[in-house]
């Protein structure tokens, strides 16, 4: 699958790594970087990814 | 099962239907929402969203393919006819999820005057941003998460604000040391913070005055009763499956036959809290719960054991917290740095159960495994972390808001 997270609104609550530790973390500078292409099992850690984003700035793309 | 009713449109409710949809479930799905508004994020209700307008609805309710009844609370449960009551009307289900989160407590007797607000939904926010226009001088009433941001979301725009707690500000939530730095950060920007108890309103046609319990007065334009909340089941009255306390979910995830619950309502025998009961008012719970309901309702799954996890905004800086943080644990300041970053650990019988911290965004997914890790043991051992049996925040669900998140 792929993803996608919008770095503009992006505000390191880190809740994303908190759903799905294997496509998102943070950095030595406390930003975020993700694997665009997680695997496929991932789906359900990812939509709740999506979910709990309190700012909505993750994405799946269709396709 | 082919009708699936959703009770309670917030995040909660939410993440079920979708969690519903991506397991397969493709008959009628119908979600019943006291407010008029599709489900949205409650967080920002009392930060930016009191400065000025914005989308706040959450991405994905068109697409769940479900009949939304919104603007109308459900006021009843027919188990015997399995159906959710929504005045004369009955919703017939085969499965039910119950989702309808807090309401906020209500105000001492005498104290419904104009100008005195709640702020728990997005039309109490819309009410209270109509009033910040007259720059009035406020009285925030509850040092808990909504009363701490509002009160600093308001003075960031220069209002004259009191913070009114009757027990220091953010202490239940997370501690005395944390809650130190809160109230030093509010004194900073000229809040005027005062411990007490608000014993009535007074005013002519509108508030002007708050009036507390040991006989002292602030003067008032506009007041914000930010007092708590409490669950809201009133529309179960006479069903045995909620009270006061939330609706009681087994470990199989079901609160009866074919019957689920989730969010800020939902009360659980925690395993990480050796057996007892609690509920988590946090916006990341309410997502992960409700997924969680969705699959108890459709058959099979483990126990809930989420860490809890919420963050608070105060003057630009951002608090964060991972665990069990409330006052009943042992709290120990471990970093503290100019411009309030600061880190503080909560430990429960020496054993690490939580973190809470501002500036540290980086520490927080590493602590957050740490602390599953030294609470893994405790559900075998059935020793866990003391609690008042909620874990409140944010305005998540203001709401939990929280919600913090």
């Amino acid at each position: 699958m792929k993803i996608r997270v919008d770095m503009a609104k992006c505000e390191t609550h880190a809740q994303c790594v908190f759903a799905a530790p294997e496509a998102f973390s943070l950095d030595d500078d406390d930003e975020l970087v993700y694997d665009a292409n997680p695997d496929d099992a991932l789906r359900a850690k990812i939509e709740q990814a999506v979910l709990a984003c309190p700012v909505q700035a993750v994405f799946i793309e269709q396709g | 099962m082919r009708r699936i009713a959703i009770v309670g449109a917030g995040l909660a409710g939410f993440s079920a239907g979708q969690e519903l949809r991506r397991l397969g479930f493709d008959g009628d799905l119908t979600v019943i929402g006291a407010e008029p508004h599709r489900p949205y994020r409650r967080p920002p209700l009392s930060k930016e969203h009191l400065l000025g307008e914005s989308d706040l609805s959450l991405r994905g309710a068109d697409e769940l393919g479900a009949a939304w009844r919104l603007g109308r609370a459900a006021t009843g449960l027919d188990l015997e006819r399995r159906a959710v009551l929504v005045g004369e009307a009955a919703i017939g289900f085969d499965g039910l999820v119950i989702a309808t989160g807090l309401r906020a407590k209500s105000l001492p007797e005498g104290t419904a005057l104009p100008g005195v607000h709640f702020l728990r939904g997005l039309d109490d926010a819309r009410g209270l941003r109509r009033e910040i226009e007259a720059r009035p001088r406020t009285v925030v009433v509850g040092g808990g998460f909504i009363g701490s941001e509002t009160a600093a979301t308001l003075r960031g725009l220069g209002l004259e604000v009191t913070l009114i707690s009757g027990r220091p500000v953010l202490r239940s939530a997370l501690g005395a040391e944390v809650g130190a730095i809160a109230e030093a950060m509010h004194r900073e920007h000229g809040v005027e913070v005062r411990t007490g108890r608000m014993a009535g309103v007074s005013g002519t046609g509108r508030v002007e005055r708050v009036h507390l319990q040991d006989g002292g007065t602030v003067t008032a334009d506009l007041v914000v009763a930010a007092l708590g909340a409490e669950p809201e089941t009133e529309w179960l009255r006479g069903t045995g499956l909620g009270d006061g306390d939330g609706v009681m979910v087994g470990a199989d995830g079901l609160v009866a036959p074919g019957i689920a619950a989730a969010g800020d309502v939902a009360r659980w025998p925690h395993p990480l809290h050796s057996g007892r009961t609690l509920r988590i008012e946090h916006y990341a719970n309410a997502a992960e719960q409700g997924a969680h309901a969705a699959r108890a309702l459709l058959g099979g799954i483990g126990p809930y054991t989420p860490l809890p996890n919420f963050w608070s905004h105060l003057y630009g800086r951002r608090l964060q917290a991972v665990g069990f943080t409330g006052a009943d644990c042992e709290s120990r300041l471990v970093a503290q740095e100019p411009g309030h970053r600061f880190m503080a650990e909560y430990r429960h019988r020496g054993r690490l159960v939580g973190v809470a911290a501002a500036g540290f965004a980086r520490a927080m997914p590493e602590y957050r495994q740490r602390i599953a890790q030294a609470l893994a043991p405790v559900a075998e051992t059935a020793e866990g972390p003391p609690d008042t049996g909620v874990v409140s925040g944010g305005p998540t669900s203001q709401r939990a808001d929280e919600r913090a998140g």
